[in-house]
């Protein structure tokens, strides 16, 4: 018999109230991907090294590999699917799309979230802080230089609609 | 008949949503807006155009294969073994059958019976053995990770639950781990096949002895690779769907080579080739990784089949280092011999390398080691070559081809006793190999191993790559550091690399890889151009050259054109994504589509204009009098007279808006590229670290199609390389446990390991194809590793220190100048 122990969560993903029993050994990632097919962000090391399920927990960037869905309980989660369509991604994207800073595209969600929140949080980063900031984001495709070379464009660029 | 005159009648009829600007949607990033240089005419190829396809992965909606779900999918998971080698006492897995959720639980035997072994080897590689694999172990384990059961469950989680309900019992048997051991036999692996080795291969060109024997000057070092694994941040994936009312097996693969996957499936899954499709979606990484058959890969499609529902196989990072294919597990020793003036008279070589328990299907694990005898000496003009090479099993993962296969041993190995005899004679590493490359006239080249090269451009990128790094002034800079106790050093190497093979490669050796590919070119009803082709996108943006391609070939603007790849349902046939051939065989296929459906246009306009197809061109979308340029029949107009008007059209006239064009490099074996590396690195004497502060490349591709993607192709190369070179080795204890199976243990370069790296062309177009591409993929991780090797041992030469051993981590570096 299923002897399996299940909870109940609350949240908000993407702006919308989502509510789910689950059980409480489920990872954030899994859930979003699982249980919401919210397949944008991606599981790739399994356990906090390479970053590509970065996702945002009340305004501020997790692994979502490292933490538990019932850890979200209560709280906003914003993933890239959320973040796109609300626009607020837009100027990375776009910065991205004509730099090529993406080939596979399997670490680029966690990318452009860790990349926006550093352009929130220092948006007078030099090349090399953006080096360092982006240091536990793991991309095996690029070489990481155009990624750095779009993060730069973008922070170098007067403040527009789209960045906030 | 005036039907056919005026496009912009009315017709009531709502706007075709492809003349709509762009999705409702504000705030989104808005294709209209991205790519400046889409509104461009003509003249795609050359440019830096942005890829389309990079918009959908951009927001996170691409489709991975484990993005997918269907009704009553499956989870497999496999148990597999934990010894390094040892026999199957007993496997039970009666209590796991009983977990939760657990739909099916199968062992090799049942595997067996729908799914036949397979035997790695070639036939042009002459006395290649190796023992039949099955895709389930039955009686024995031969690495520490071989899938020995298979527990299938409503999810993941209640079949990895499951996994802790297996029982076995294991018979330890004798372990052989270390190359040396191996070749000499004292236990082997395989005793049916009587010895360890799995493929030889020795060469010699006529009169090396004696030539040799006159040289004034013979260096030799010995070199040792780590072996290490392409980590593709997306694990393998696979989703195989059986229909047991059709027998027909559809798989959503991560993969390059979806028909070579779906001949292989036919044929050991006993499914009518004709009834498998394979459909391979976004791909996150390949790297040569995910073109090879995976033993867990044919066991879930055999599960689907089994089972007669959708069945998922995922592996995790731990599975990845335990399965995917490793590779450049070398040890070789290597002379030069050449003249006091530095002339190179011959290269003398013996490499061993170490595959694991089998060699891999169908492309053999033979190939790594037969390309590096290949390719030794490769850019120089010497005579006298000498090669000796065995290939032998070992009880470690598999290995086989990974990204610039022997490349990058080769070019190590080359370029590292290149510099040694520089430095032994006194001469300038770069006037070194000044004097011994081959002339840039002398083409075409026959090379002592037999290659022959159409024409290369070796000393038009010496002199690029010198100018380009400023050599003399990074001389002079490294001179005045030396005094402050600065140690740097400057690496170059020369590299050449194998693109576009031609049937040679496998097809000869009775491989049913397609060497060929194909494209179909379709106008479409409202003027728009499918293109869809039959080789596969990983990411390196084959889809975006295609379409630049296609929009030149045909006469549209490029955001006319939509590419499909990846579904043997749905493509011409072809090889796929492998060894630098995209571009360059699958472009030009594209090329001659386009071009046959620009005449096919142009036939249709001068039936329904009544004039000289000779007087007419396409042009910007439309069909135009050749002289003037004066629009005479827009594409959209073109497809709806072709489409649903043909009754206006001469009776004699058939419409052809869709044709298939092929394209195989035959003329030669390899369309060789060639190109040259430097790197500038520093290196702390006290704590071994070394810090790449530079590095640059020339190399020359031919027809450069999109540069912004060519070099972003070489920059992840170089960093791959570098990796390779710094970081990367895939560790197994003597009883051959892996000993980092994970990201946290196993290091890639991440951002702070890497330099900004520069990058300049040579274009030496193939004139074997009209679009004269060349491969580029693999030349960056070709090179690279050789060229840091050069510029660590270029600062640690005043401490009479040199470093042979990949990766150079600062232990190597402290015991190199003997500090522990």
């Amino acid at each position: 018999m299923d002897e399996r122990i299940e909870t109940t969560i609350a949240l908000t993903v993407n702006g919308t109230g989502v509510t789910r029993r689950i059980e409480p050994r489920m990872h954030l990632i899994d859930f979003l991907r699982e249980e919401l097919g919210l397949t944008g962000s991606h599981v790739a090391c399994e356990h906090g090294v390479c970053g590509a399920c970065t996702v945002r927990v009340d305004g501020e960037i997790r692994r979502g590999c490292l933490t538990l869905a019932v850890q979200a309980d209560g709280k906003t989660v914003d993933t890239v699917e959320g973040l796109s369509d609300s626009g607020e991604l837009a100027v990375l994207q776009q910065a991205f799309h004509e730099r090529n800073a993406l080939q596979c595209g399997y670490c680029t969600p966690g990318m452009l979230l860790t990349a926006q929140a550093l352009i929130r949080e220092r948006p007078d980063a030099t090349r090399d802080e953006i080096r360092e900031y982006l240091s536990g984001n793991l991309c095996r495709c690029t070489g990481y230089q155009a990624i750095i070379d779009a993060i730069e464009t973008v922070l170098r660029t007067p403040r527009t609609e789209g960045v906030r | 008949m005036n039907d056919r005159i005026d496009p912009r009648i009315s017709t009531g009829l709502a706007p075709q949503a492809a003349e709509v600007e762009a999705p409702p949607r504000p705030k989104t990033t808005e294709p209209a807006k991205i790519a400046k240089s889409t509104r461009t005419q003509v003249g795609y190829v050359g440019q830096s155009v942005p890829r389309a396809n990079a918009r959908r992965l951009l927001q996170g909606r691409g489709t991975y294969a484990d993005d997918l779900k269907f009704p009553r999918l499956a989870q497999v998971v496999f148990f597999r073994s934990p010894h390094a080698h040892a026999r199957i006492r007993r496997l039970d897995l009666s209590q796991a059958a009983r977990q939760p959720g657990v739909i099916a639980a199968f062992d090799g035997r049942a595997i067996a019976e729908y799914c036949t072994p397979w035997v790695g080897v070639l036939a042009h590689l002459k006395g290649i053995k190796s023992p039949p694999q099955h895709a389930v172990a039955i009686e024995r384990a031969c690495w520490q990770g071989e899938a020995v059961a298979a527990i299938v469950a409503e999810t993941r989680a209640q079949a990895e639950d499951a996994l802790g309900h297996v029982v076995a019992e294991w018979e330890e048997l004798p372990v052989v781990t270390d190359m040396e051991d191996a070749l000499a036999n004292r236990v082997v692996i395989h005793p049916e096949l009587g010895d360890n080795i799995c493929f030889a291969r020795s060469f010699e060109t006529e009169g090396f002895d004696a030539a040799m024997k006159k040289a004034d000057v013979v260096v030799e070092e010995t070199y040792g690779f780590g072996r290490h694994t392409g980590v593709t941040l997306e694990g393998r994936a696979i989703l195989a769907d059986y229909n047991a009312a059709e027998h027909s097996l559809t798989v959503v693969h991560a993969t390059q080579a979806p028909h070579m996957m779906q001949d292989i499936f036919s044929r050991h899954l006993n499914i009518p080739e004709a009834n498998v499709r394979v459909i391979c979606k976004d791909v996150g990484g390949s790297f040569g990784i995910k073109v090879h058959v995976y033993p867990d890969e044919m066991a879930t499609a055999a599960i689907s089949i089994m089972l007669r529902r959708p069945v998922k196989f995922i592996a995790d990072r731990l599975e990845s280092f335990l399965t995917d294919i490793h590779a450049r597990e070398h040890k070789a020793t290597v002379r030069l011999a050449c003249m006091n003036d530095g002339r190179i008279v011959g290269f003398d070589l013996d490499d061993l390398t170490a595959i694991g328990p089998y060699s891999v299907y169908p492309r053999t694990s033979g190939i790594e080691g037969n390309q590096v005898v290949n390719l030794v000496g490769g850019p120089y003009a010497h005579k006298a070559y000498r090669a000796k090479m065995n290939v032998v099993f070992t009880n470690k993962n598999v290995t086989c081809q990974y990204r610039a296969v022997g490349h990058p041993i080769a070019v190590a190995l080359t370029e590292g006793i290149v510099d040694l005899a520089a430095q032994k004679l006194g001469m300038d590493p770069a006037e070194f190999r000044r004097k011994n490359l081959i002339a840039d006239d002398a083409y075409p080249y026959s090379f002592p191993s037999g290659l022959k090269f159409e024409k290369l451009s070796h000393h038009q990128c010496l002199d690029k790559l010198l100018a380009l790094m400023d050599y003399k002034g990074l001389r002079a800079e490294q001179a005045a550091l030396r005094k402050k106790g600065i140690h740097r050093g400057i690496g170059l190497a020369a590299m050449i690399e194998v693109t576009n093979p031609s049937p040679a490669f496998y097809g000869v050796g009775g491989a049913r890889i397609s060497a060929q590919d194909g494209a179909t070119v379709r106008l479409e009803p409202t003027g728009m151009v499918t293109c869809l082709v039959s080789v596969t996108e990983q990411g390196q943006g084959t889809e975006g050259v295609f379409a630049q391609v296609c929009a030149d070939a045909v006469g549209v603007t490029i955001d006319k054109v939509r590419v499909i790849t990846g579904d043997t349902g749905v493509t011409p046939y072809g090889g796929g994504t492998w060894a630098s051939r995209g571009a360059g065989i699958g472009g030009e296929a594209v090329l001659q589509a386009g071009k046959a459906l620009r005449a096919n246009i142009v036939e249709l306009a001068a039936a329904v204009l009544q004039v000289d197809r000779a007087t007419l061109e396409v042009r910007g979308n439309a069909v135009v009098e050749r002289a003037s340029g004066a629009e005479q029949l827009p594409l959209a107009e073109v497809g709806r007279i072709g489409y649903f008007r043909p009754d206006t059209l001469p009776m004699t006239f058939q419409a052809e808006l869709t044709v298939t064009r092929h394209y195989t490099p035959r003329e030669y074996g390899f369309t060789f590229t060639n190109g040259i590396q430097a790197s500038y690195v520093e290196v702390d004497t006290d704590t071994g670290f070394v810090r790449l502060l530079r590095h640059w490349c020339v190399e020359d591709c031919g027809t450069v199609i999109n540069p912004m993607l060519v070099d972003e192709q070489i920059r992840g190369g170089i960093v791959q390389g570098i990796g390779a070179a710094m970081l990367e080795e895939c560790l197994y204890s003597a009883e051959g446990q892996l000993l980092n199976g994970s990201l946290a243990d196993y290091l890639v370069p991440m951002t702070g390991d890497t330099p900004d790296i520069e990058i300049a062309h040579v274009s030496t177009p193939t004139r074997q194809s009209e679009l004269g591409a060349k491969g580029v993929g693999e030349a960056g991780t070709a090179g690279a590793p050789g060229a840091v090797m050069n510029a660590i041992n270029d600062a640690l030469a005043p401490l009479n220190a040199r470093v042979s051993v990949q990766p150079f981590t600062p232990e190597r570096i402290l015991k190199a100048l003997g500090k522990i």
